[in-house]
This record gives structure tokens, C-alpha cells and sequence, in this order.
């Protein structure tokens, strides 16, 4: 582990005796969920709450010639039955664009459809009722006469000419486009020893929390207030979003978001039925629940990693990549996504595709299109996994045509450890990389000889397995450059503030959320640390936009970079406070005291002086007792972001230990190896967790989850015996170890952990794959690799 | 098919008569009739493990089961787990390798463990990896499960972790 610090001022934070930054401690608070004692939106009752079933469109394109609701109406404990037109009365629709997104267009989205419906689930009436059970028997009396339409479902036809187009007013289905070029991309590929081609071909799938989307929307038509509970990561965004579209000021709206279920990017979005429940409480004035069913879940979650691209490397003998270009196509669904947008996925392939790599010249085009299936939006490394199966898979392909092995051939192209500052040829700039360390600590703790020795012994017995590397790097830290420059407003500082109690205690509440990452954790550990309290002292206020600062929430690896640093920040300003009130309450100089466990001592031999419920007993009781003149501020504010750098890139380098059978197809994951870094550590287990976790979520899309769409846009796997994922038979323990590279930009040093997992976890896979079957002289370049997929490409089916 | 049914069962030791329709199922007689939250719903077709309890002794996924059917029978959630202390330790295994992230499994996956580790507490990962693989967890990648199992079976065989 290397660590280096610029930042040296006299006891850092960091350093500070008792210190909780870097230590693993366990999560405050998991009693209660442990117990099944949480609290997730869909445990929340509240008087005279009624419950929403939306009706679902069966095609994936149709026109809505009626809907015949009398006789549900008349049905026991149905309150209404409303269709997206008598909705529009109090929402309005919206369009999910961003002006930084050159070109980018889409077409109104109404909460609930209105005249047409444009994919399979989008909702087309609500039926609100006492009970779900009896909004759901009522649904089933509801009957609405479609008139179907042609429906695009071929991404790579949307843009043909005999291609019906979706939204006429949109012109084509063409929502965004984006060509880069840097470098001389055609003298190097004709200059190269070696150029080879692949298309990769990635299978569209979603997130599938485990607990379902969920909102409880309260209208207090007498306060006038809309307080909105919703598993979400974005509080202050939902409350940004609800008031524009219902015509209500900020300040009416308040979000409250308690335990959630699982979220990595599903939950970080505007959905339309979550629009429409809203609605429907500020219309029927009274308490709304939603909570999806698994069915809605598949068809309305966002979508993600529809991509079909064809990449391309230059390469010479002695190892130089001399270029990378890629063609990158991508099926958003209907309508671009609010208010993120559905063109950051594309985007960022373009961006980091190569990002590893030291050569200059990359040219890339990325089309993103309109078609009648379910949204696609962001999930979790966004983008990432597409550009670095690209990349890696295209690397060994490269080190394979000239024979050289694929450890080698990344040490001759990694962007070097002590290059930076540098910038890619698509313009990221990294602040400070370790590919190279990560490279040199992960053959070593996968012993890389010894499996190689491995898998030529096994070979002779017909035992084929393979080993897969990806390097990759990883957006984290978002400055305004990712959402506000583009007009959203989706705030990318955050805030903490922090306080002292009556009984020397600690409240601090932050505008970063928690969906199990351990946001709660890490903002103790830093307020315990840079204040001198115990940990369990701290008490973590998160998801509350009446009770929080104003601030982005926790996505895109966020959290802990700039929600952590705003935490350490506003905790020094308490720190200084309490010590300026102890001065004088001491009659000593700030400056020769500290606060150690709980108590104020003195800074050179740590006698005590005086115990900070003491201190704020005083304070806040017999303030008449203190100097003239002297008020206390036992509360401190903080807010941060990123200014130096748009993002916080990190990397790392994961590998995989697989066995292919070569009779069944079945793929068997024997271990995985992960070495990351990003920067400060601040609780080693919580960071751990986050990687594995992601990985797992990354083999998931390698080898089993896809979103099965028939020829007329009909999802034919929408549950979750059909819709596979990873469980804990298949899964393999998986070795995570680090590089420590603090970003300067903060005191804290730390940056984002939570997408690196997912980054390259299927790259590695596909590499592995591709080792293992090399007696055979087949390649595969699509995921999921299913049995079929693999015995199609073995020629045995 | 429509008439309410009455019945008559022991939930969590505590003596429990209700009138319920037919249709309803176990899971939602649990958290919307008893306001028992903790069984949690995940996929409501038997896949995902989140709703698991015990009936009678036996784990079960009450999404799958209705309610009338427990009529006499002895229900245990998660709650009456927790109270009881019977999984404690296993809990205290669970927070101290982070077994958790969002913790919407993780009342079924502590109810699979505890039903392991009462047939064996001899157990090896693979077992473990067997037994929890109707357990759905989208956060941890299940590893840390295993291992906070694992420890708590060698602490209940006496064996050092």
C-alpha cells in the first residue's frame, strides 16, 4: 500500500489519535434491520392511505381509442379510476434532455399515457382503492380498446428509412449522437503490424432490487404540502422534480426517504407511475401507496446496456496499441429518461473507452435510438462495463494475434504510474492512476505463473479454463459537469451539519442517503474522528429534505468523496467552536487544547479537562456562567465540491479463474481477483463489500442476465424464475486488495468504490472465456455467455 | 371462495384469531394484518427468499402459502427470532462481517441460516453456498454471508472461528 499526502497541517484529521478513518468498525444501526425492524416504503401505513394499481399496456406500440371504467368504479372500496388525460389536469409532462447533450431530443412523457402507449408496461390508467387487492380485482373490470401500432424493436433498424418513426415530431428515431476523433486514427492503423476487429454485443438488463420501487404520497391539502416517502437517492431531486410539475413551490414539497431496498441506479430516476402517484394525492387529497409488483418491476425499471459496437486496435509486434475506434449503436426505449437522460450511457462508452491506455489515437461515434421496449437509463457504471469489455476484450484480442501474453502487453500500454497529471485522448483528465501497482499486486495475489502452470496441465486432461484481465478506470466524485452544466437541477455539493448536544452527544445530518453502501457509517467515522467523540456519540440523519442540507444524494460514487469531505469540514468548524468555548471556559488558549475521547484535555500531554457533556451543559444551560461576550456555536455547517477536476477517476484491475464445459456450455467461476483504488479508505470492510457486491452484479450481466424481448417488443422473461441472476451456489469467494492514491482535491483524499466492482467484472469473464476455448480457435464477444452462446460458438449446436 | 374464514394460530408464542379471506397468503396476513414488517416481499412468486418464516418448524416462503393454511400451526418471524435470542449470535456474525447492505434479504436469509445451522453446525462454504441458493441478495455478493454462517457454525461446534 502507498500512500502520500500533500496535505500535512499539524494532527490532520486523519491522523488524529482514536481516529476511525481507515479502521474497520461495523455499521451503526444494523439491529434494526437485522430484526425486521426497518423501515421501507412499502411498511408505511398512514391514515386514510389508499392504494394505486395502474392498468399496463399489453403492446408495445397502440393507440388508446377508449378506456370503460363505469363498472370497476361500482366495485367495493374503489375510490377512482383515473386515465392519463384527467391526470393531466394536475401534472405536467416533461422531457428528459440536457443541453450539454448536444442534439439531444426526446418527446413528452406524460405520468400516464395519453392517446398512445409507446412500450409494453407503460401505465395507462390508475385505479386507486381502500386495498390493493381490491384496486387490483377492480383493474381486472377495466377495459381499454388499443389499436396497435407497427412497433421498433431492431436497434439496427430504427434508423432505416422503411423504419416507422415513434415520435413524428422528433423527425427519426435518432435521439443522440456523438463523434469524437483525437489523434492520427488512420496513419495509425495503417501503420500498425496488426489491426483486428470484433463486434461486441451486450445483452440488455436491469437492477432488480430486491425490494421493488415503492412511493406513499401524502397531500395535506390544508398545509397546502406534498410530503413524498420514496426509496430514492435523490431526495432533493424528487422534490425538484414533483414541485416543477405540480405547480408547487420547493418548499411545499418534502421528501422523506427511509430504508431502502436496494437501489444502484434503479432508484435514482423519475418514473412516470411515481409521477402519477403523486398526482393522484394531490388530486384524490388523501395518502397514496405504489409499490410495484416483480412483473412491473422487469417491464418499468429502467433498462440498461443496450449496446451493439464494433470496435477496432492497432497493434505492432514489439506490443504498442497504436489506436483504438469504436462504432457504438444503443436502444434507449421510447423516450429518453428524466431528468438524467438515457445518452449518458452512450456518452460515456465514448469517453472511457481506451481510458487505461497510453495511445493518442482514438476515434469513436456512438448513436443512441428510439424503440418500443422499456426505458433504458443509468445503473450502476454506467457505461463502464460496455467500454471496458470493448477495450480489454479488443487488448487480447491484439496480444493474441501477435502472441503475446495479456499481462505483458497491458505493461507496455498502461498509462504510466508516474504520468500524471494526464489527460485521455477523449479529454478525461486523471488527477493521479495506479495501473501499473495494481497490475504488479494483483498477479501476485492471484500467483498468475502458477495458474497459467495450472491450466496447461489441466488442458492435457480436457479440463479448459481460463484466466481473464481487465484493467479499467472509474468515474467517482461528480463535479456539476456531469448534470448541472446541462441545466438538471441535480445539486453535486453536498452538506453536513453537525452538532453538539446537550449531553455532549453529536447529531449530524448530511444530504448524501443510504441504501446500504454505509453512508451512515462513514459519516460517524469522520465526525467520531476529526471531533474526538466516540462513534457510537454520533447520531446520522440522512433522507429528509425538511431535515437535511441541500445536496445530490448518493450516486455515481459519490458519497464518500464529496459527502465525507463536506462531513470532515464542517466537524473542524465545530471542532474549533467547542475548543474556543473551552478556552474560555478553562481560561486557557485554544490552542493548547484538544478533544480526545469525548473530553477536552490539554494538546500537550493529554490531561482531561473537561468532558464535553460538561462543556455542553454549561453552554447551553448556564451560558451566564461564561465570559461577556462569549457565544457559543455548537453547530457547524459545511458544504462541498469538486472544483479541480469534473471527476475523481479511479482505477483498478480485476481477474478471473474460470472452467468452461466444453459439453455442456456451463460456465463455473472458480475465483475472482480485484485490486482497486480509490484513494482514501475509509472503512476497509464497507469498501470491500462495495466491490464485491459490484462484481457480483457484473458477473450477473456476463453470464446470465438478459432482458428477452420478442420481434414485437414483448418481454418474455419478466419474473424472476425466468430473469436470472446470481445466487450464492454460482458465486465465487472473490480476493479484494488495494492501491491507496488520495485525491489532493479534499483533506479527506477519498474517492468513489461503489461501480468499480460492476466496471470489469464481465470483462475479465468474457477474457477468461475467450483463454479457456482457445484450443478451440473461437472467439465470443457477446454477453450474457450462456450455454448456447458458448456451444453456438464452439460449433456444437 | 369469497367469505371470510376464521382461524386460529400461534405467531411468535402469541395466541392470534383472525377472520380472513381465502385468496390472502401468508405473507401479507403477516405484514398487513399482524403489522409484522419484517417478512419481507420480494417477488411474490416463491423465488427470492425474502418472505421466508417458519411453519411449524419448517422454513417456508410465505408468499407461496396462504394464511388460512396455518390454521393451528406455529408461525415464527424474523420478530419472533429476534426476541426470542435464538439467532443472536448469528445476528452478531452478520453485523460484524457486514452481511448486509440494504437489508431487505436479510430477515429471509438469517431465517435459510438459522434452519442450516439447527440440521448441522458441521458445515463447509459449499453447503452453505447450497442452502442459501433460494436466498436472493442483489447487495453483497454473497460472500460476507457465507463467511458471518460459517463463523457462527464453528462458534456453535465449539470450534475456533
Amino acid at each position: 500500500m502507498t500512500s502520500a499526502r500533500a496535505n500535512s497541517e499539524t494532527l490532520s484529521a486523519l491522523d488524529r489519535p482514536n481516529s476511525y478513518i481507515g479502521k474497520t468498525v461495523p455499521r451503526p444501526n444494523l439491529d434494526r434491520l437485522m430484526q425486521g425492524r426497518g423501515l421501507y416504503v412499502s411498511d408505511i401505513e398512514l391514515p386514510r392511505m389508499a392504494h394505486v394499481v395502474f392498468l399496463r399496456s399489453p403492446h408495445a406500440h397502440a393507440k388508446i381509442n377508449g378506456i370503460e371504467a363505469s363498472t370497476a368504479k361500482q366495485m367495493p372500496g374503489v375510490i377512482a379510476v383515473v386515465s392519463g388525460r384527467e391526470l393531466s389536469t394536475v401534472i405536467t409532462p416533461w422531457v428528459g434532455v440536457l443541453s450539454h447533450l448536444k442534439g439531444l431530443k426526446s418527446a413528452p412523457q406524460s405520468a400516464i399515457a395519453v392517446d398512445r402507449v409507446c412500450w409494453q408496461g407503460e401505465a395507462v390508467a390508475a385505479v386507486v382503492a381502500s386495498s390493493r387487492a381490491q384496486a387490483e380485482d377492480a383493474a381486472e373490470l377495466v377495459s381499454i380498446e388499443y389499436e396497435e401500432l407497427d412497433a421498433v424493436t431492431d436497434m439496427r433498424t430504427a434508423l432505416d428509412p422503411a423504419t416507422a418513426v415513434i415520435h413524428a415530431s422528433l423527425g427519426d428515431n435518432l435521439a443522440f449522437e456523438r463523434n469524437h476523433d483525437a489523434g492520427a486514427v488512420d496513419q495509425a492503423f495503417a501503420e500498425s503490424d496488426e489491426v483486428v476487429e470484433a463486434d461486441f454485443v451486450f445483452g440488455r438488463h436491469t437492477g432488480v432490487t430486491l425490494e421493488p420501487r415503492a412511493v406513499v404520497a401524502d397531500w395535506n391539502a390544508a398545509e397546502a404540502r406534498l410530503t413524498i416517502y420514496q426509496g430514492t437517492q435523490a431526495p432533493h431531486m424528487v422534490q425538484n422534480i414533483a414541485a416543477l410539475h405540480l405547480g408547487l413551490k420547493e418548499s411545499q414539497v418534502r421528501v422523506v426517504c427511509k430504508d431502502v431496498g436496494g437501489s444502484f441506479g434503479i432508484k435514482v430516476h423519475i418514473y412516470a407511475d411515481e409521477m402519477a402517484t403523486y398526482a393522484l394525492s394531490k388530486l384524490l387529497r388523501r395518502p397514496v401507496k405504489f409499490v410495484a409488483d416483480r412483473v412491473e418491476s422487469f417491464n418499468t425499471d429502467i433498462h440498461a446496456r443496450d449496446h451493439r459496437c464494433k470496435g477496432k486496435i492497432g497493434v505492432n509486434r514489439d506490443g504498442t496499441i497504436t489506436a483504438f475506434e469504436i462504432d457504438d449503436l444503443t436502444g434507449i426505449g421510447p423516450y429518453s429518461m428524466y431528468p438524467r437522460t438515457s445518452a449518458i450511457e452512450a456518452n460515456q462508452v465514448v469517453n472511457l473507452v481506451g481510458g487505461p491506455y497510453a495511445t493518442r489515437n482514438y476515434r469513436a461515434r456512438a448513436r443512441v435510438v428510439f424503440q418500443n421496449k422499456n426505458v433504458m437509463c443509468q445503473y450502476r457504471a454506467v457505461g463502464h462495463p460496455i467500454a471496458c469489455s470493448v477495450t480489454e476484450g479488443l487488448v487480447d484480442l491484439a496480444a493474441m494475434k501477435i502472441g503475446m501474453d495479456p499481462i505483458e502487453i497491458r505493461r507496455r500500454n498502461l498509462i504510466s504510474d508516474n504520468a500524471y497529471p494526464c489527460a485521455s485522448p477523449s479529454g478525461l483528465r486523471f488527477e493521479q492512476l495506479s495501473h501499473h501497482a495494481a497490475l504488479a499486486k494483483l498477479i501476485g495475489m492471484m500467483d498468475y505463473d502458477a495458474l497459467r502452470a495450472e491450466q496447461v496441465a489441466l488442458r492435457t486432461r480436457n479440463i479448459h479454463r481460463g484466466i481473464g484481465i481487465a484493467s479499467f478506470i472509474e468515474v467517482t466524485n461528480p463535479s456539476a459537469a456531469f448534470y448541472g452544466v446541462g441545466g438538471a437541477k441535480i445539486s453535486s455539493q453536498d452538506g453536513v451539519a453537525v452538532r453538539l448536544d446537550a449531553q455532549g452527544s453529536v447529531i449530524c445530518q448530511t444530504s448524501i442517503t443510504e441504501q446500504g453502501q454505509g453512508s451512515e457509517s462513514l459519516t460517524a467515522q469522520i465526525v467520531g474522528s476529526v471531533l474526538g467523540v466516540s462513534m457510537d456519540r454520533v447520531r446520522v440523519i440522512l433522507g429528509d429534505t425538511d431535515n437535511t442540507p441541500y445536496g445530490g444524494g448518493t450516486w455515481a460514487s459519490r458519497g464518500a468523496g464529496i459527502g465525507g469531505e463536506a462531513a470532515l469540514q464542517a466537524t473542524k468548524v465545530l471542532r474549533k467552536n467547542i475548543l474556543d468555548v473551552a478556552a474560555a471556559i478553562l481560561q486557557a488558549a485554544p490552542g493548547e487544547l484538544d478533544i480526545v475521547n469525548n473530553a477536552v484535555v490539554n494538546a500537550v500531554d493529554s490531561t482531561p479537562r473537561i468532558e464535553l457533556s460538561e462543556l455542553a451543559r454549561i453552554v447551553y444551560f448556564r451560558p451566564d456562567t461564561l465570559p461577556p461576550g462569549i457565544q457559543a456555536e455548537l453547530m457547524a455547517t459545511r458544504h462541498f465540491v469538486p472544483r479541480e477536476y469534473p471527476f475523481a477517476f479511479t482505477n483498478g484491475v480485476q481477474a478471473s479463474w474460470l472452467e468452461v464445459d466444453i459439453d455442456t456450455g456451463f460456465i463455473k467461476l472458480l475465483k475472482h481477483w480485484v485490486v482497486e483504488d480509490c484513494g482514501t479508505i475509509i472503512n476497509p470492510q464497507l469498501v470491500d463489500e462495495q466491490i464485491r457486491g459490484g462484481v457480483v452484479q457484473g458477473l450477473g450481466a456476463a453470464l446470465f442476465e438478459k432482458c428477452v424481448y420478442d420481434e414485437r417488443g414483448q418481454l418474455t422473461n419478466a419474473n424472476m424464475a425466468d430473469y436470472l441472476v446470481p445466487m450464492s451456489g454460482e458465486m465465487p469467494d472473490i480476493d479484494v486488495g488495494h492501491v491507496v492514491s488520495p485525491t489532493m482535491e479534499s483533506e479527506l483524499g477519498a474517492k468513489g468504490a461503489g461501480e468499480a466492482g460492476t466496471a470489469g467484472a464481465a470483462a475479465a469473464v468474457t477474457n477468461a472465456v475467450n483463454d479457456a476455448l482457445r484450443p478451440f480457435g473461437t472467439i465470443i464477444t457477446e454477453i450474457p455467455l450462456t450455454p448456447q452462446v458458448v456451444l453456438t460458438a464452439l460449433g456444437r449446436i | 371462495m369469497t367469505a371470510a374464514v376464521a382461524i386460529s394460530l400461534s405467531v411468535n408464542g402469541e395466541r392470534i384469531e383472525a377472520n380472513i379471506l381465502p385468496r390472502l397468503n401468508l405473507a401479507d396476513f403477516l405484514r398487513e394484518h399482524l403489522k409484522l414488517t419484517g417478512t419481507h416481499v420480494g417477488c411474490e412468486h416463491g423465488v427470492c427468499g425474502a418472505c421466508t418464516v417458519r411453519v411449524n418448524g419448517d422454513i417456508v416462503r410465505s408468499c407461496l402459502m396462504l394464511a388460512v393454511q396455518t390454521h393451528n400451526a406455529t408461525v415464527e418471524t424474523i420478530e419472533g427470532l429476534s426476541d426470542s435470542g435464538e439467532i443472536a449470535d448469528l445476528q452478531s456474525a452478520f453485523r460484524e462481517r457486514n452481511a448486509l447492505q440494504c437489508g431487505f434479504c436479510t430477515p429471509g436469509m438469517l431465517m435459510a441460516a438459522q434452519d442450516l445451522l439447527k440440521q448441522s453446525a458441521s458445515l463447509d462454504r459449499e453447503q452453505i453456498r447450497e442452502h442459501l441458493s433460494g436466498n436472493y441478495c442483489r447487495c453483497t455478493g454473497y460472500q460476507a454471508i457465507v463467511d458471518a454462517i460459517e463463523t457462527t457454525a464453528q462458534a456453535r461446534s465449539g470450534r475456533l472461528p
